[in-house]
């Protein structure tokens, strides 16, 4: 039987190399600042180190929406609440790590509660003292949630635009609700003025080095694994699944349990990329919840190249470098640039930068093709 | 199709969420906390007009905290309610009741920081003298014309009536060639002109040689008080019964001395009525027992909010159990009274906000219930038609005589439709017709225009809200009874709504582009076969469409600010109108907009704005589960189109 399915190697040969380059280049960032006296022109800036951290883990968002939507057809215009469920996770246990320190000195709460005159922690901030109860909660708190709101949609057919709404009416609600004060989670503000991650302190250099290492390597390993998923068997129920669901069902596959999977799968790796962010960036608060934040992940992926995971990279990298680079030259550009991308990728580039570049290659090679027929003439 | 209603709906929900938290919203917020000085320290520094209107606002009494979330709005005092506009955002966003906000308070070192931050601290360099306060009334800037009127009004000087009648009635003007203050009256085609701070006529002249002294609705209120104040003992009723009114619940003892006299020699039955009230409000705590029986007597006639609260209080403070039972009674029988006109108050409101919605979605029951398009960009079309409302005001004041001033508003309608439409059209032509039948795509595209739509407008007006006065024939409003006003702009606007609603009508079944519109919708090939230029229908319904938006903004610009994101406040709820009532359908539309309005505003008091508007959005959602075409379906082929 095994035969019958052509299977496809994780990555061509070009393909490893590329990998490994990009591999190389993102930990030469370290390196250059570190290594490399600041006066020499090689010098990485301080400030740049968590930055590039904070694309990786915008770039590992990215692949997860492309996962469902570039191969599953599934456009989930929520992903920023997994990626900020993630982060809240992880938030909470750097809040507990603050203990005495706090403005107030209370070793068991928080500052916003003591300020809310709240008495005893509530039952779900429980155990975000240990790191490793938290990093199982940045798995399983975007999975479970995904998993039941996949499952009581996928179940009833749920598709398209439709879909795409319920996930935002999904981030939408949880937006709403951690503005609230009474949910405990620090309301307007967030959680923030993070101490320390596993004993080290998260403003010292080393950790700041250490936590985007860990975001190349999540970044590497999402980056893996979705190209082992869209690679395997299970990848092409997904692509069958986006052009044809219907066709899939009849011919006996469990649509509803593929998409299932992944989408469950890719909230997790939102999660995770969450949680990686947080520390790097210093806050979290429920603006990530906003939907504009959420459809902007959309942007990248469109912009990268939906479909093919390189692009999805690429997108978040660059539309994100963009925003960087315009919000600082020319704050009032940024949002025509930003609508200009909605336009342009909707109406005249809808494969992206990667479409873009086969299709320059494609028009490289077709005067050779077209040459032949017009001789004929 | 029901589901991607459903989907449309939600989706356009959502785009109303503020962006990321900044800075300075978040200073502002801290305003609000029981502490805030840091805060006004921060926000004197920043050079933000957000930050500067919070604490202008807040050195004015204007800031508050809005109970049911917390929030740090500005609260414009507009009749018996405030127009809230949010601190931290900008935006404008209702009308509450006093008793929903609570005024943020300074101590004396708050106080002296806004002073050192140069804001609320100039008051006392104008001179105090009639003719001095008088100049203030030309001053630049609206906040220096209040220091007079509140000069004129502590000064107690008779002659200010006529003054600042003549302001609040726009006579007012400044000669151009001397600059002198003079009241404008009539006289033929010219104008008598008087010498506002000596009161003597100097001439005639014609509106060419003057400039009118410009007002907002703010002023006009301080005005009217000011007005009322000074005005217990003139010769017009009308500005008596105003006078003692004001003075209800917070008379001075020598107040009550001077009310007592006027009540005396008062002939004019309303007038004797409000002066009785007044007394009564102060007579209720006398000492002596018969006097406060007699008060409480009166006081249990009226259905002032005023005397409401008083009666509450004496009713806390009564030993005497004779005085507390009619108290009792006389405070019940108040509150009835006050119920049932806040439901009527509660429902023109409804009315008032549905007619807004209609007007809003009427738009859009064209473009996505005729077109089926989804255009996250219809809000800012709206916005459009607000700022060309603000273009048009701005082009009369400046070339245009100020008699025809008032005029400007009926410009301003097909200004705005021709500015929203032409906008429509080009979005149609460039983007939507490549999109047709992709609706993630339409989103998707749509919503980037809005963005661009949205950043273009502030850059060319700047982001801070701009302020369209009303015409004089649609400020102000009538007592309907105690406590019950309806103003002007909002019965101006209901009629305009039903106006707009009604040409909609005659232009889908009376006119042969309407013919064309239903035809295409309702079979495109077999449309186009008969020889409709079906893209031309397209450009033009989209046109129509968007053009009725414009001029919904031109009517949304005379109950509120106009800024940059006034479309998205309104977009959500005309998503839901327009899918409540049945796409396709005006009927629909009309009693979507109006149910909408209504249940809204009643919500609002027993469930607070937001958890209200929750709740309409679950009811409809599962409303649409088990009607999924709407209130007003459309039957047979049509509705397979």
């Amino acid at each position: 039987m095994r035969e019958r399915y052509p299977t496809y190697p994780l990555l061509s040969a070009v393909g490893w190399l590329g990998f490994a380059g990009v591999g190389v280049l993102l930990l030469l960032v370290p390196i250059a600042n570190l290594f490399v006296p600041p006066g020499s022109a090689l010098h990485m800036p301080d400030y740049l180190v968590p930055l590039i951290g904070k694309y990786c883990t915008y770039a590992m968002l990215a692949l997860a929406l492309d996962l469902i939507w570039g191969y599953a057809g599934i456009l989930s215009l929520g992903h920023g609440a997994f990626f900020a469920l993630g982060g809240y996770c992880m938030g909470m246990y750097l809040m507990r790590q603050i203990g005495a320190r706090g403005v107030y000195g209370n070793a068991e709460l928080p500052d916003f509660m003591v300020f809310l005159n709240w008495k005893e922690l509530p039952w779900y901030w429980q155990g975000f003292d240990m790191f490793w109860f938290a990093a199982i909660m940045v798995v399983l708190v975007p999975g479970i949630l995904a998993f039941v709101l996949g499952w009581l949609t996928f179940r009833s057919r749920v598709t398209g635009v439709y879909l795409s709404i319920i996930t935002q009416a999904m981030t939408f609600a949880l937006l709403l609700a951690f503005f609230r004060n009474d949910m405990g989670f620090g309301g307007n503000n967030g959680l923030t003025d993070f101490k320390e991650i596993l004993g080290f302190n998260v403003q010292a250099p080393e950790t700041r080095i250490g936590l985007y290492l860990a975001s190349v390597i999540g970044l590497a390993a999402t980056f893996l694994l979705c190209r082992w998923i869209v690679t395997s068997k299970l990848g092409r129920v997904c692509l069958a699944i986006r052009d044809a669901e219907s066709r899939v069902r009849f011919l006996g596959y469990s649509a509803t349990g593929a998409k299932l999977f992944v989408f469950t799968l890719s909230a997790v790796l939102a999660g995770i990329a969450g949680a990686l962010y947080v520390p790097q960036v210093g806050i979290i608060n429920p603006s990530e919840f906003s939907p504009a934040n959420s459809i902007e992940v959309a942007i990248w992926v469109a912009v990268g190249g939906r479909g093919t995971l390189v692009g999805a990279v690429l997108g978040a990298f660059v539309v994100n470098w963009g925003k960087t680079w315009l919000t600082g030259a020319a704050p009032d550009a940024w949002l025509f640039v930003l609508g200009g991308l909605f336009v342009a990728v909707t109406l005249i580039f809808p494969k992206g930068i990667v479409g873009l570049a086969q299709q320059i290659r494609l028009r490289r090679e077709a005067p050779r093709a077209v040459a032949k027929p017009a001789e004929g003439d | 199709m029901s589901c991607l209603r459903l989907a449309i709906l939600l989706i356009v929900a959502f785009w109303s969420v503020p962006a990321a938290a900044q800075d300075v919203s978040e200073l502002i917020r801290q305003l609000g906390e029981s502490d805030p000085k840091p805060a006004i320290e921060a926000l004197a520094k920043q050079d933000d007009p957000k930050a500067k209107a919070a604490l202008e606002a807040l050195a004015k009494g204007l800031l508050f905290r809005r109970l049911e979330d917390g929030a740090v709005v500005i609260g414009d005092p507009d009749g018996k309610m405030f127009a809230i506009t949010n601190a931290e955002t900008g935006d404008v966003e209702d009308m509450l009741e006093p008793d929903k906000i609570e005024v943020i308070a300074l101590d004396a070192a708050a106080k002296g920081l806004l002073e050192q931050a140069g804001i609320g601290g100039a008051k006392a360099a104008v001179p105090l003298d009639f003719a001095g306060a008088v100049k203030g009334l030309n001053a630049d800037s609206f906040d220096t014309k209040r220091t007079a009127i509140d000069q004129l009004t502590a000064l107690g000087d008779g002659r200010a009536i006529p003054v600042l009648q003549a302001l609040a009635d726009g006579r007012l003007f400044s000669r151009k060639s001397d600059g002198l203050i003079v009241i404008g009256d009539p006289d033929g085609n010219r104008l008598r002109l008087t010498d506002a701070s000596t009161l003597k006529v100097v001439g005639i002249g014609d509106a060419g040689d003057l400039d009118p002294v410009f007002i907002n609705n703010n002023l006009r209120n301080v005005v009217s008080e000011a007005v009322g104040k000074l005005g217990l003992l003139s010769p017009d009723a009308g500005q008596r019964r105003r006078a003692a009114d004001a003075l209800i619940g917070n008379a001075t003892p020598d107040a009550v001395g001077l009310l007592r006299k006027a009540f005396a020699e008062e002939r004019n039955g309303d007038v004797r009525s409000a002066m009785a009230l007044a007394i009564a409000s102060a007579e209720v705590a006398a000492e002596d027992k018969g006097a406060r029986l007699a008060a409480v007597d009166v006081l249990a006639g009226s259905t002032d909010l005023r005397v409401r609260s008083l009666l509450q209080a004496r009713l806390a403070a009564e030993t005497d159990p004779n005085v507390r039972a009619a108290v009792q009674i006389a405070f019940d029988s108040v509150q009835r009274k006050l119920q049932v006109i806040g439901w009527a108050a509660n429902l023109f409101q409804g009315i008032s906000l549905g007619s807004v919605l209609l007007l809003a979605a009427i738009g859009l029951a064209i473009t996505f219930g005729v077109m089926g398009v989804i255009n996250m960009a219809h809000g800012e079309m709206i916005m459009l038609g607000a700022y060309t409302t603000y273009v048009t005001q701005e082009v009369f004041r400046a070339f245009i005589p100020q008699a025809y001033f008032d005029l400007y508003l009926l410009c301003a309608v097909p200004a705005g439709f021709a500015v929203a439409a032409l906008a429509g059209i080009a979005l149609e032509r460039g983007v939507i017709r490549f999109l047709y039948g992709r609706a993630l795509e339409t989103l998707l595209a749509t919503w980037g225009i809005s963005l661009i739509l949205q950043q273009l407008v502030r850059t060319v007006f700047g982001a801070p809200n701009k302020e369209v006065s009303n015409p004089s024939w649609m400020t102000g409003g009538f007592d309907l009874v105690g406590g019950f006003t309806v103003t002007w702009n909002r019965l101006v606007i209901i009629l305009f709504c039903f106006l707009v609603l009604g040409a909609i009508a005659l232009i889908l079944r009376r006119t042969s582009f309407g013919l064309h519109m239903r035809a295409v919708t309702q079979n495109r090939d077999m449309a186009a076969a008969m020889g409709i230029p079906t893209a031309r229908i397209d450009a033009m319904t989209f046109g129509l469409g968007s053009g009725v938006a414009g001029m919904a903004g031109v009517a949304l610009s005379q109950i509120g600010n106009v800024s940059p994101n006034l479309g998205q406040i309104y977009i959500v709820d005309s998503f839901l109108v327009v899918v409540f009532g049945g796409v396709g359908s005006l009927a629909g539309t009309l009693v979507g907009a109006m149910s909408l309005g209504i249940v809204n505003k009643l919500l609002e008091p027993v469930a607070g704005a937001v958890l209200g508007k929750v709740a309409i959005l679950v009811a409809i959602i599962l409303f649409i589960q088990r009607r999924p075409r709407g209130l007003f379906a459309l039957k047979g082929r049509a509705a397979d189109a």
